[in-house]
């Protein structure tokens, strides 16, 4: 009895960090109080609010289409010599920050690291949105994007078919994979907490919807074993597609000639950006959520904690990447390259890049003090500024790097427009508000894995016939 | 006695501890019943192999499914760049295969994870919205906090009183019939 009384602690190697979950949770607890904002806990107002003014921006995104659409990509501010533009910026960006996800679900899932348990499943709903955001771009840049399923191999009249030699073809397949493995890691994920809120749920559509979503899933020990062993193998096989992805997009620059594109620094760089971008990113999302539903129990200290230094860590990759550019440009002797650094430093953009080296090498190392990274106010601040840092570094690369490459005269300058700013902040809204519907209609914390986590989900061998 | 009685499916009884669970199941298995099923809101670390459930075929599905991206993806490439549509480049070879090493990657990876999903749902018999464990009303909390043993009218050791009196031994919170 007395040591029944005693509050159930999560085991940790170091004692003095937060622990992944906080004390005095049961199975029953735990469960309540992550279905409750699904199911019984009335919507707030701040979510209504919060998804109207989101839901403005993807009207807005709708309306900015829609135009573009009937006139062409002309209405950007893409033209020779920067034919890439935003268009291209916001798919890096986008993509970037979906990898954070993947990264948590399944290499920490790999490296047995149980802080990542009540993080994943709101991360992987991050990729996902991120992903479809970020695969809007290159469609729409297509100019006749309803004739994007050309990019595909399929047999058709013209006798024509993608040119596999091609990054851009690479990318097809890259981001589509993702995308559906992406998909499928986070459904897996969900069937067990969708059964959850079948056997919870109090209203008959709610019982048919989640039912029909959880398939029948009934928990027996075999279907846990195979279960198990497939999340297992995806996450194997997503570790390193989420590596591939970013190289396949750092390849459509680096594959080409272009002075600060033709680099064999830019896969590494290019993913470390993407996981750091992706961290913060998790932080802005995880950061208020915790905060407005009361979810500090599940989503610690810990976890800030551990995402500041992994955030810190990829800075320090990517700081070493921009070095190590510069570096290069002056050691090749390449004068096209030597020049496109000082362009960059001090050309026509340099605002861009003293903002980039700002944002993604002078503030990160913020997070080395345990102070800003036990606070989630600065940890928000910092990520606020790397999220806009790495959408200013890719900004930086493709438009310094098109807008002057080799003979003055096919020079010239990018300046996005109106329509460009409208289908950017519009792809923010689409994504904010699919973040919005997904808190409030399936369970942002994986329930079934954090019930795992409890100190009495263990078997206690010793009480054992 | 032992007949099988049809609109019937077993007993279940309810547990609730991961520990009694395990106990339950290794007592039933002992005690000869192979017929059963354990339902429990998490993985329990052992209970499949207290029903001796130690293999699956998962990893065979996915390999397959994997080496079909593999082979299929490169082959794919192949013919369209080398048979179909061949370019000449300056005499470079038409089967570029380094070239094709991205999508053959990605397409591996995309079979593979298809078949994990789809394997894992076909071995599990999913989706399967009706089982009769659903007719027990205290079952909804199998995806809760309770932990559930049934042992089915089809095992040849089942006998409706004796497997009853079996159960209530385990000290199980409480015993069901099982409709189907």
């Amino acid at each position: 009895m007395a040591v029944e009384q005693l509050p159930p602690r999560v085991v940790d190697r170091e004692p003095d960090l937060p622990p992944v979950i906080g004390p005095g949770h049961t199975f029953r607890s735990v469960t309540d109080k992550i279905s409750s904002i699904v199911l019984t806990r009335r919507t707030p107002p701040g979510w209504f609010a919060g998804f109207a003014i989101s839901f403005l921006f993807v009207m807005l995104l709708g309306f900015a289409v829609g135009y573009l659409l009937i006139k062409g990509v002309g209405i950007w501010g893409i033209d020779i010599p920067v034919a890439w533009g935003f268009a291209i910026v916001n798919f890096v960006w986008w993509i970037g920050i979906g990898h954070a996800g993947t990264l948590i679900s399944a290499i920490l899932l790999l490296l047995n690291q149980k802080w990542r348990t009540s993080i994943n499943r709101f991360a992987e709903a991050m990729t996902l949105f991120a992903v479809a955001c970020a695969a809007m771009f290159p469609l729409l840049h297509l100019g006749r994007p309803w004739l994007f399923y050309w990019l595909f191999p399929y047999p058709n009249i013209m006798n024509v078919q993608p040119q596999f030699r091609s990054p851009l073809v690479w990318d097809v397949f890259a981001v589509s994979t993702y995308f559906t493995v992406s998909l499928l890691f986070w459904f897996v994920g969900l069937i067990p907490d969708l059964a959850t809120l079948r056997d919870r749920a109090r209203s008959a559509a709610g019982r048919f919807i989640y039912g029909m979503l959880a398939m029948g899933w009934r928990g027996s020990a075999r279907h846990w074993k195979r279960y198990e062993v497939a999340y297992l193998l995806l996450a194997g096989l997503s570790t390193p597609l989420v590596v591939s992805v970013h190289t396949v997009v750092s390849f459509d620059f680096s594959i080409s000639i272009l002075p600060g594109w033709h680099s064999t620094i830019f896969p590494p760089y290019f993913v470390a950006g993407a996981i750091f971008s992706g961290f913060a990113m998790v932080l802005t999302i995880a950061i208020p959520l915790r905060k407005f539903y009361g979810l500090e129990d599940f989503i610690t200290l810990r976890h800030l904690d551990n995402s500041g230094k992994v955030m810190l860590a990829t800075g320090l990759i990517v700081a070493y990447g921009y070095m190590s550019e510069i570096f290069l440009s002056w050691y090749s002797k390449d004068k096209f390259e030597w020049f496109m650094t000082l362009n960059r430093i001090r050309g026509p953009y340099w605002m861009v890049f003293w903002s980039v080296m700002l944002c993604n090498i002078a503030i990160p190392q913020l997070l080395w003090s345990r102070r800003v990274r036990l606070s989630p106010r600065a940890l928000f601040l910092v990520s606020l500024a790397i999220n806009t840092g790495m959408w200013l570094e890719r900004y930086m690369i493709v438009i310094t790097s098109l807008s002057r490459d080799f003979m003055p005269s096919a020079w010239g300058r990018y300046a996005a427009t109106v329509w460009d700013y409208a289908v950017f902040t519009g792809t923010i809204g689409f994504f904010v508000a699919l973040m919005f519907l997904f808190v409030r209609f399936l369970p942002a914390i994986s329930i079934f894995e954090v019930r795992t986590l409890l100190p009495q989900a263990k078997v206690k061998e010793e009480s054992l016939p | 006695m032992n007949r099988r009685r049809p609109r019937y499916y077993g007993l279940m009884a309810e547990f609730d501890t991961p520990t009694a669970i395990v106990a339950a199941a290794r007592r039933a298995y002992a005690e000869g019943y192979r017929r059963m099923d354990t339902y429990t809101p998490f993985p329990v670390e052992g209970l499949a192999e207290e029903l001796h459930f130690h293999r699956t075929r998962v990893p065979l599905i996915v390999l397959l499914g994997g080496l079909t991206g593999c082979l299929g993806g490169y082959f794919l490439q192949y013919w369209i760049m080398a048979i179909y549509w061949p370019v000449n480049v300056g005499g470079r070879p038409l089967n570029s295969w380094p070239m094709f090493i991205p999508v053959t990657f990605e397409l591996t990876v995309l079979l593979a994870a298809l078949s994990a999903v789809l394997g894992m749902l076909a071995l599990n018999g999913l989706p399967h919205p009706y089982h009769p464990v659903f007719n027990v009303p205290r079952f909804s909390l199998a995806s809760q906090d309770r932990f559930f043993l049934c042992i089915e009218a089809s095992d040849p050791r089942f006998d409706r009183s004796a497997t009853r009196y079996f159960l209530e031994s385990l000290a199980p919170q409480e015993v069901s019939d099982v409709e189907s």
